[in-house]
């Protein structure tokens, strides 16, 4: 069996006195979509963010196994879409992607440019600045930005909140195309439905503890809403 | 090492070409440097008072210094926007780089505020700068780039914090005035040699502070912004 891409162990996150974690132990293989569900204030985000080594945890730890030690080489592997769109208003679409690709070393950096920029239909306004899209082109750009250095972790916060049509078929096309080529995907959401209908497994979170893991099967594809009555 | 400069120098690019596409910081400093030292023209007549004018250099600083801190809260305030600190902190971007990056382009900005504000304050205060200009560089510059240290560490601990513009200029302030001071004396010495005994001191003091505020920076800026 191949070494999981991300390895939670006994993870804990405090805010001053509140615990928004407790020991949390999970992991992630290649290849494999975990939907990490939740109702609001589970700990999803909190657990995401250290992942993505946004955040520290209190307790425990958090490493990726098939990366080397450096943590640059780490975060150099993932790729995020999380709450904000992470991209700079004053500079283009094409300004904005060369800039993360400089930042995550990307080779040919104006080929790959150009593709993303065709792949989210955004190679008309390549010269308009970003401050200027509309919302839905804000957030193709976004994703065109998480997954521009092919990374073989993929982090979704809500990736389904605010997304329009067009950037949702884009972004299921992605996370199936991530899969198939063996990055491990996790989406924190809380709408069940759809997270449940593109991962592999499932963990949920209940006030900080992880409640539940377990692989999706067709009662769970059936019936999202089921996962509840799954909790022990 | 070489990364770390070059991821610098992508950071700093990326932070001048988004000041170059509205000029929002350098309207503003420039415009209220030049506002505080007209002001400060009509309070104090270096005309009639030749000792205001041998203070004048101090008047200088304090100017820099605040239109410094316009500069400096826009560093991270632009990065709050889109939360795009979240992904200047989640990329293969050193601490040090970051830091250096921020640092390099406010140092630019606050050079740029220091240079045009120079000529009217020549004006203002009726002093001949040009033949001193050479000594007035690399004072300018340290003191800008210490400025620019300070700020970018201060920066980031109130990046995230809803009162920033009020709590960067109470962290900056305090801290910055020893090299407030070493910049008040040396510029007085070059506009008045027989008013300070020893340069010396001073300038050591400047360049310690600035390596010493530099090497801080780079040491502290991941632990900063990932302590969340």
């Amino acid at each position: 069996m191949s070494e999981p891409a991300i390895l939670a162990t006994g993870v804990s996150k405090y805010f001053g006195d509140f615990p928004a974690l407790l020991d949390v132990s999970l992991e992630v293989a290649p290849g494999k979509v975990l939907a990490m569900l939740g109702r609001n204030g589970a700990g999803k985000t909190t657990l995401l963010r250290m992942f993505a080594g946004l955040s520290r945890p209190t307790q425990g730890d958090i490493s990726f196994p098939a990366s080397s030690g450096d943590p640059d080489d780490r975060r150099g592997r993932i790729g995020i879409v999380g709450h904000g769109t992470w991209i700079y208003d004053d500079l283009t679409a094409e300004e904005n992607l060369r800039f993360f690709c400089k930042l995550y070393k990307v080779p040919e950096a104006g080929s790959v440019v150009a593709e993303w920029l065709s792949r989210v239909g955004l190679e008309r306004f390549r010269h308009s600045r970003a401050g200027e899209y509309s919302r839905g082109m804000r957030q193709r750009l976004t994703i065109a930005r998480a997954f521009l250095h092919k990374p073989e972790v993929l982090l979704l916060d809500e990736p389904w909140t605010s997304l329009d049509d067009r950037a949702v078929e884009l972004l299921s096309s992605l996370v199936e195309e991530a899969r198939e080529t063996n990055s491990a995907v996790v989406i924190c959401s809380h709408q069940l439905r759809e997270a449940i209908a593109v991962a592999d497994e499932v963990a949920l979170l209940n006030r900080g503890r992880l409640a539940y893991r377990g692989p999706v099967d067709a009662d769970l594809r059936n019936a999202p809403q089921s996962l509840y009555e799954r909790l022990p | 090492m070489t990364r770390t400069v070059t991821d610098a120098w992508t950071v700093a690019a990326k932070d001048l070409r988004c000041e170059m596409r509205d000029r929002q910081v350098l309207n503003a400093a420039i415009s209220f440097a030049l506002v505080v030292l007209l002001m400060f023209s009509f309070t104090f007549d270096p005309n009639t008072n030749v000792e205001v004018r041998s203070l004048s250099g101090g008047l200088l600083w304090v100017v820099y210094l605040f239109a410094g801190v316009l500069v400096l809260n826009r560093s991270f305030g632009r990065e709050t926007t889109n939360d795009s600190l979240e992904a200047l902190v989640a990329a293969p971007l050193s601490g040090e780089s970051l830091f250096l990056g921020k640092t390099l382009a406010s140092f630019v900005l606050i050079l740029v505020v220091e240079l045009i504000s120079l000529p009217v304050f020549g004006i203002f205060y009726d002093i001949s700068w040009l033949p001193r200009f050479g000594q007035l560089l690399p004072i300018f510059a340290l003191g800008g780039w210490s400025f620019a240290a300070v700020g970018t560490t201060f920066g980031a601990v109130t990046a995230r914090n809803r009162m920033r513009e009020l709590m960067l200029p109470l962290l900056l302030f305090p801290v910055c005035l020893p090299a407030l001071v070493a910049c008040m004396s040396l510029t007085w010495a070059v506009f008045d040699p027989t008013a300070v005994a020893e340069t010396g001191p001073w300038l050591r003091l400047l360049v310690g502070f600035d390596v010493i505020y530099t090497l801080l920076g780079m040491l502290v800026m991941e632990p900063i912004l990932t302590s969340g």
